[in-house]
């Protein structure tokens, strides 16, 4: 898209410069978001996890604009080919990165809470998941930036991991739910933390196909190395 | 105890590619032009081009000015015949006949492949004789009988309900709208097999535009179509299948929904884009 030549109509090329712009900005928010987010969950911050949630409404004005913004590019400009592609993957994305932004400023509410618990546990797991978290937010944006079909298709091979150790702490979170009624309180809040932080990494992923698709003009293979796979999972009590 | 997880992993399909590979399969070539090359004088217009115009399809036409869209149009029912100095070498097959082989009958061969151009051309007589004309050509009718495929024509072109009462008046008091389904009445009455439309609608206001293209919608259950067009969203909306001609070659031809989402070759997506030259 980027060592493509210039529209005949350059007003057309200022225009997708400006639809890039708006999602560079709304991806750099989305980023600090869920930054502060991590910066609540595991140093107990909840002056990060308020300024985390106050990111929220920027993030939704962000993604009414892109919306708005796309509508009027298909009416008036009628994009073909590559600028159709990148267009609609705009819209798509822009809704990816609002999810995102939710699941953070969940994830920082909820570390509120936590907060007035002691930890019943290391967070060492939830920890290495932030880490890996922000990484691929880090990795998905900068592709975005760049229109880097390479790194969005890293990305979309990275989440396995993501969704490997949210499956790890949720086993363990069961136990612990087990061995003390006391600690089910904490232990929900951190199991939706973890499930919002493995939320993130899947719409990482979502933005990742989308932008592939928008530079590549080919659709990522449809098997995907996956998931989530706590849905089966049976955790027996012991006798 | 068993815990399962409310929340399902719902990740949002992807859009776009894999349906535009899927999209409209092709029917067997109505014609097929193989190597085709053309020549005014000694400037080579049409440089090797294969193409094929899949049975009762639609098949469209872009590229820019004198790029030899409309040169290979005029080559498919040897219009070029008329003028000195022109002549195309290669294969143009209709139903394996090579049409461009001198001792193809022209008047024959024209009534098998009729051609709309971008300006409406209607003779100056009536709506009837305007249609009952070109017919006269080719087959000899009683007088019930070509009143018959005189209605049919109309009917066919969507043109009978606005003109059935007043038939015998001229032509050219139409709008330019009739005018141009007039002459596509005018050629589908000799019932050819393909129909060639050289910019059909690009003198008409946009309802006639519409009208034209539902038309052509309709034709393709009977007649195998090409269409020449300057506007890209006409072929998007009128074409199972489109060709992009530049400099005289035949760069790219795809399904219409893989043209407009994701061409292959780069001249292409230049071009229908807008980045060009």
């Amino acid at each position: 898209m980027t060592d493509t030549p210039e529209h005949l109509v350059k007003s057309y090329d200022q225009e997708l410069k400006r639809l890039r712009g708006l999602l560079t900005q709304m991806g750099g928010t989305v980023e600090s978001q869920v930054a502060l987010a991590a910066e609540a969950i595991v140093h107990r911050d909840s002056a990060a996890a308020t300024r985390a949630v106050e990111e929220d409404p920027k993030v939704d004005a962000l993604e009414r604009e892109v919306e708005q913004f796309v509508i009027r590019l298909l009416a008036l400009r009628q994009p073909m080919a590559s600028d159709l592609r990148e267009i609609v993957a705009a819209l798509k994305i822009t809704g990816d990165l609002e999810r995102i932004g939710d699941y953070a400023a969940n994830a920082a509410k909820r570390s509120i809470v936590l907060a007035e618990f002691s930890a019943p546990y290391s967070l060492a797991g939830l920890a290495h998941m932030v880490q890996l978290v922000q990484e691929q937010l880090k990795l998905i944006i900068d592709a975005l930036g760049e229109a880097d079909a390479d790194k969005a298709m890293q990305v979309w091979r990275s989440d396995q991991v993501v969704d490997d150790i949210y499956n790890t702490i949720f086993r363990e979170l069961i136990t612990y739910m087990m061995e003390d009624p006391r600690n089910i309180t904490p232990c929900t809040h951190l199991l939706f933390i973890a499930k919002n932080l493995e939320r993130i990494g899947d719409h990482a992923t979502n933005i990742a196909e989308n932008l592939y698709y928008a530079v590549k003009g080919e659709t990522l293979p449809e098997s995907r190395p996956k998931g989530d796979t706590s849905a089966y999972a049976v955790v027996r009590p012991r006798e | 105890m068993s815990a399962t997880m409310g929340e399902s992993q719902s990740r949002q399909a992807s859009f776009g590619g894999a349906e535009a590979r899927s999209a409209t399969a092709m029917n067997e070539p109505r014609i097929a032009i193989r190597s085709l090359n053309f020549y005014y004088g000694s400037n080579r217009a049409l440089k090797d081009v294969n193409l094929d115009l899949p049975d009762r399809q639609v098949t469209g036409v872009i590229g820019p000015s004198g790029c030899g869209k409309s040169t290979m149009l005029r080559v498919l029912n040897r219009m070029y015949d008329l003028y000195p100095g022109q002549r195309a070498t290669g294969e143009v097959l209709l139903d394996g006949e090579n049409v461009i082989d001198a001792s193809v009958d022209l008047n024959a061969l024209r009534a098998r492949i009729g051609m709309v151009f971008q300006k409406p051309t209607p003779f100056p007589m009536t709506i009837y004789d305007n249609i009952a004309f070109g017919v006269k050509l080719h087959e000899r009718l009683t007088r019930s009988q070509m009143d018959e495929r005189v209605e049919w024509s109309l009917t066919r072109a969507a043109l009978w309900d606005e003109v059935k009462d007043r038939i015998n008046s001229a032509a050219l008091g139409l709008s330019g709208g009739q005018q141009q389904r007039l002459c596509i009445a005018r050629t589908i009455a000799v019932q050819p097999e393909v129909i060639l439309f050289d910019e059909p609608t690009s003198a008409l206001d946009p309802i006639s535009t519409l009208k034209i293209e539902e038309l052509i919608d309709e034709l393709k259950h009977d007649f195998t179509i090409a269409i020449v067009t300057h506007n890209m969203q006409q072929a998007a909306r009128c074409a199972d299948q489109v060709a992009f001609f530049y400099l005289g070659e035949m760069v790219e031809v795809a399904p219409a929904a893989q043209m407009f989402t994701a061409p292959r070759e780069r001249r292409t997506q230049e071009y229908i884009t807008g980045r060009f030259g």
